[in-house]
């Protein structure tokens, strides 16, 4: 079998360097562009990112990636947004201003409301590992992105905006914070995302890009 | 339950780890790739590097040795020394670092960490604090490894780092550094309740308790500990036979001051301990498919 090609896109913002490192640990062949033409032929495609919501979608817009990002998930090939990248998949992301995104998924991208219970270990932003969790409506995690994973496996975080979807049933795994619970992963058809960083999640961050290459 | 980190601190000279105490009298131990690869596979949650000479010298070697570390590294790598400009923090995030600690250019200079956060976002930025204990509830920052004074008061500079777009504050007890004496809570709590983002402790850690005390009464949201990490790293080592470097670690077996007041402690070792008081720790899955 040859080996697969995962196509990760450059727009300015985040460490690239590791989400090709992970693609490469985990199997495939990584290639990070951001021509137009390169992206819209994907495989796979990964939108890495992290940073702000309206400087990843106008720097998506300026190098014109959108139309290719989106052509990539409407035949149906896998797409999988980290962090940043997770967000600019939904509708609208309301951090500094409001912001169209790539409208993939339906849903927007909110700022993490003042905590129910702020103790000394509520920050913002939210650093640091957490546990995933299944959402009610999910029987297990088989054939997603985190196939294998059990609930309570800790990831790496880095945000300070979270996504809301306007489909629950988008909702692959919640996490809580600071009283809140949010969505961690998100998943409708090819269309997925995680708002850590499975790069930087050890071991069980590395199985879920394995998982995303049996996508 | 989000978990408080676990961060192996790495103090960098040349091609070596070193360890000193007051962040002085530094001693060789030996080279990061026998450090860093084991930290990994036990558990650490995040790798901070330290090059102990870099602003001293105004030189930066640290992009190479970066590179090298973040090759295998699947979690969180924080670099600093020596960085002075916004080109300095993208040389070091390309090399593989997910975030720069900035002490000194950020005393001298603080619209770089403006900058570095508008650059990179603020999670790229740890504005990095070596705290000098200076009369009762009073503290003054020193730069250059502790060498330099500033006049700087570490409370106003911490607020102001905030405002500035730091993502995160890492506070070092220069008075407490590598003396096993156990972490400035104190300082810690004050700095961790005074500002809203993340403070990891640094500078003390003799024992799991200190780390356990420095959470629990301290408020800390990470604690970065060495000594107590390489010294077992260590005492394994020599014990298989496995330790074929060029460092200096007699001291290890003379029982010497310093080494009765550290005590070796693994990364599973302390996780366990720590989560045996009820705080939230990221245990690795013991039997992973």
């Amino acid at each position: 079998m040859s080996k697969k090609t995962v196509n990760i896109v450059d727009y300015g913002l985040g460490n690239l360097f590791s989400v090709e490192r992970a693609v490469r640990y985990a199997g495939a062949d990584a290639v990070i562009s951001s021509e137009p033409g390169v992206i819209s032929s994907s495989d796979y495609l990964i939108v890495p990112g992290v940073g702000a919501f309206g400087q990843g979608i106008s720097n998506l817009k300026g190098r014109g990636l959108v139309e290719p990002i989106k052509s990539v998930a409407s035949s149906g090939r896998p797409v999988l947004g980290i962090c940043l990248g997770m967000q600019l998949l939904m509708t609208v992301g309301e951090e500094m201003g409001t912001h169209k995104g790539l409208d993939l998924i339906s849903g927007k991208v909110v700022r993490f409301p003042a905590p129910a219970d702020k103790g000394p270990h509520y920050k913002i932003p939210h650093i640091g590992w957490n546990g995933i969790y299944m959402p009610g409506h999910r029987k297990n995690w088989d054939s997603t992105i985190l196939e294998g994973l059990k609930e309570g496996d800790s990831m790496y975080f880095v945000h300070s905006y979270v996504v809301a979807p306007d489909d629950p049933s988008h909702i692959l795994a919640e996490t809580a914070y600071g009283g809140l619970t949010f969505c961690s992963a998100i998943n409708e058809n090819n269309i997925c995302g995680c708002q850590f960083h499975p790069e930087k999640s050890g071991a069980l961050g590395l199985d879920i890009y394995r998982n995303f290459l049996k996508l | 339950m989000k978990s408080v980190r676990i961060i192996a601190r790495l103090d960098i000279k040349g091609p070596n780890v070193v360890k000193g105490i007051h962040l002085e009298g530094l001693r060789v131990l030996g080279r990061p790739e026998l450090f860093a690869p084991k930290y990994y596979e036990d558990g650490a949650d995040e790798l901070l590097y330290m090059d102990t000479v870099a602003s001293l010298y105004g030189r930066n070697n640290l992009a190479d040795i970066v590179s090298r570390a973040a090759e295998n590294l699947y979690i969180p790598l924080t670099v600093g020394g020596g960085i002075r400009s916004v080109e300095d923090i993208r040389s070091l995030l390309r090399a593989g670092a997910d975030k720069v600690a900035i002490n000194t250019a950020a005393i001298n200079n603080p619209n770089l960490v403006t900058e570095g956060a508008r650059a990179f976002g603020s999670q790229c930025i740890v504005v990095s604090i070596e705290a000098k204990h200076r009369g009762p509830g009073k503290y003054e920052c020193l730069t250059d490894n502790g060498r330099e004074k500033t006049g700087v008061d570490v409370f106003e500079w911490v607020k102001r780092a905030a405002d500035l777009g730091a993502g995160e504050i890492l506070i070092t007890s220069i008075d407490r550094e590598g003396t096993g004496k156990g972490y400035d809570v104190e300082l810690t709590r004050t700095v961790s309740d005074m500002v809203d983002i993340p403070v990891i402790a640094c500078g003390g850690a003799g024992d799991a308790d200190h780390v356990r005390e420095v959470i629990q009464e301290g408020h800390a949201d990470a604690v970065c500990a060495a000594s107590i990490f390489h010294y077992g790293m260590l005492d394994y080592m020599v014990t298989r036979g496995e330790y074929k470097e060029e460092g200096n670690i007699s001291f290890l077996r003379s029982g010497g001051h310093t080494r009765k007041l550290i005590k070796p402690v693994s990364i599973p070792y302390l996780k366990k301990y720590l989560s045996g008081f009820g705080i939230g720790i990221r245990m690795l899955r013991e039997n992973k498919g």
